[in-house]
């Protein structure tokens, strides 16, 4: 048996994995992991199955210490890493001796971070899953002295790194039309997508606020609209026509209006833009949004050939310049993303 | 074939096959709530799990809507909408039977007292006594219409249009087993929640236990009746159960 002794953890941060689908019927929503790529971006790295559970960890991480010999991995917001103090890189592989002590900082962008061990996080399942839903009282927050213990590691490197492409920051997420976008008058719409949003403070695992200067945006009928099913990704309108992105976590109908819906494979951009930074909604047809998620799970199924040896991790050593440095040790974009 | 003739939004016809996001397709009866529509929803749910197509994630029913989650790159749009417009074409799913192994429930409840404090106002905004209102909602035998916002929290009816009332523009905060009422229907709730819908009777029934081997009991078309009970039977019962039914018990609805 191994795993991780909590000494510090953030304010929130729980278990998640790909959720509980199946309940929807029941009105328990699928929930899990904020930013399913991020599972699936660990789970490469450690060459194990993405439907494991891994730690979230929303702005801030904690400080840990390993019970055993064991794998982790990072994944998500890239955030201050170190292993016994020494800085180690994000989206990436890494061994841990029993006794060593895995602190992680600060989120430098986004919000939600992942700790995978190999093997998974064990804990019990509940309705097939091991997913905090907070909504739902499943589950809670992971607290000081907790014990984070791995599942059966099926063994495999570490050291390994992926190249993530940047969805930390915001920036333009792809709608599609859905059954109340037509409750929208026309010009509404185009403001709509003309608006540059800024993610507001009232956000959490079932949603997130969007602001904007000048006036909200409300439907005709908007208060006599029969309740009706919520799709992850769903931006609806509160009464006072402020749009919120709905996230796995939503609950399972809603009343409100909902202008259109972020398409599968753009929700992790909106689950990792930080308070403050800019968003803007792009409403694209069937046939492009059915493209891109091909593609992007296309490039999921893909992650675990992209992951490459850091060889050693250039953290580790001490005199860098001394090292004649391999081609490819270093990849340039690894260089950018982690700044140790 | 459709009886139900939708007095607004003129656009659309029901039934109507809409695309939910990326991944979803809803079969919509009414754009408002009544009986029949609600039937057809929960009607051609049951045949949708009976069909067992594949590439369907899974399925759901709102009020009046009978909902599909499906994988778009395994099962094209165009493939499954074919497959539910044949499916509606198959009948008239308004006069449809409803799901067979559906359940009565009878749920001990305290109307009015401290324990739920606007029996008196809703009865009064619905043009009777309070002993009146507690005879009529203690006799209703209302359907579960659907389940959602939180888990296992059903929403109930239909009431007469007496209780056609509508929500109030305030919230209150309520407690979990909570029984609130507007616009002809019951919603009992799940967990504490601010509310805008009258706070008529208290059950200790819980609509989710995590802790139980049926975590969620109710599922959509059963029925519930909320017995009358005083508030010191409802402690008395609060007092020893442990397992959250709240002295509640069921039996199967024959077909």
């Amino acid at each position: 048996m191994t795993g991780l002794v909590v000494h510090r953890i953030g304010p929130i941060a729980s278990l998640q994995d790909l959720g509980r689908p199946g309940f929807l019927k029941q009105g328990l929503s699928c929930g899990g992991a904020a930013d399913r790529q991020a599972l699936a971006e660990g789970a490469a790295l450690l060459a194990q199955d993405a439907r494991l559970a891994a730690l979230e960890m929303a702005g801030t991480g904690g400080e840990f210490e390993a019970l055993g010999d064991m794998r982790i991995a990072l994944s998500g917001a890239p955030m201050h890493a170190m292993i016994d103090g020494t800085p180690v890189a994000w989206n990436a592989s890494h061994g841990l001796q029993a006794g060593q002590r895995l602190t992680i900082g600060a989120a430098r962008t986004g919000v939600y971070g992942y700790l995978h061990l190999g093997g998974g996080i064990a804990a019990a399942e509940f309705l097939g899953s091991r997913s905090a839903h907070l909504l739902a009282g499943i589950g809670g927050m992971i607290q000081v002295g907790d014990w984070l213990t791995a599942g059966a590691d099926q063994g495999g490197a570490a050291g390994l790194v992926l190249e993530v492409a940047d969805r930390f920051r915001g920036g333009t997420v792809r709608v599609v039309p859905s059954v109340q976008t037509d409750l929208f008058a026309g010009d509404v719409l185009q403001r709509f997508q003309d608006t540059g949003f800024t993610r507001g403070p009232r956000a959490n695992r079932m949603g997130i606020e969007m602001l904007s200067d000048g006036d909200g945006f409300t439907a005709s009928g908007q208060l006599n609209i029969l309740s009706e099913m919520i799709v992850p990704g769903d931006i609806q309108m509160t009464g006072d026509g402020a749009p919120y992105v709905l996230l796995p976590e939503c609950q399972t109908t809603g009343g409100y209006p909902r202008i259109a819906t972020v398409i599968p494979c753009d929700l992790a951009i909106v689950a990792q833009t930080p308070a403050g930074a800019p968003i803007r909604f792009e409403f694209v047809t069937l046939e492009q949004a059915l493209t891109a998620q091909a593609q992007h799970e296309a490039r999921l199924a893909g992650l675990k050939n992209a992951c490459r040896s850091l060889i050693r991790d250039v953290a580790d050593i001490g005199d860098l310049l001394s090292y004649q440095l391999v081609d490819g040790a270093i990849s340039a974009h690894w260089d950018k993303e982690d700044d140790t | 074939m459709a009886p139900m003739t939708p007095k607004s939004e003129p656009a659309a016809t029901f039934p109507v096959i809409r695309n939910i996001g990326l991944d979803g397709m809803l079969v919509t009866f009414s754009d408002m709530l009544g009986e029949p529509s609600n039937r057809a929803a929960l009607a051609f749910h049951a045949a949708l799990e009976r069909a067992g197509w594949d590439q369907i994630g899974e399925t759901s029913t709102s009020l009046a809507s009978a909902f599909v989650r499906f994988d778009p790159l395994h099962l094209s749009h165009a493939d499954l909408r074919a497959r539910l417009t044949e499916l509606l074409h198959a009948r008239d799913w308004y006069r449809a039977d409803l799901p067979p192994g559906r359940r009565l429930w009878r749920v001990p409840c305290v109307y009015g007292t401290d324990l739920a404090p606007q029996l008196a106002e809703a009865a009064d905004a619905a043009g009777m006594s309070e002993a009146q209102a507690i005879d009529c909602l203690g006799a209703a035998r209302v359907r579960v219409l659907a389940i959602g916002f939180a888990p296992g929290q059903p929403y109930l009816g239909p009431l007469g249009p007496e209780w056609n009332l509508p929500r109030l523009k305030a919230l209150q905060q309520v407690p979990a087993g909570a029984l609130v009422q507007a616009i002809s229907q019951f919603v009992l709730f799940t967990a504490p929640a601010p509310t805008g819908w009258r706070h008529v009777g208290q059950t200790g029934f819980r609509c989710f236990r995590p802790d139980q081997p049926v975590p969620i009991p109710l599922t959509p078309g059963d029925e519930l009746v909320f017995e009358p009970v005083s508030r010191a039977d409802l402690i008395r019962i609060q007092d020893r159960d442990e397992t959250g039914a709240g002295g509640a018990t069921s039996q199967g609805i024959d077909q």
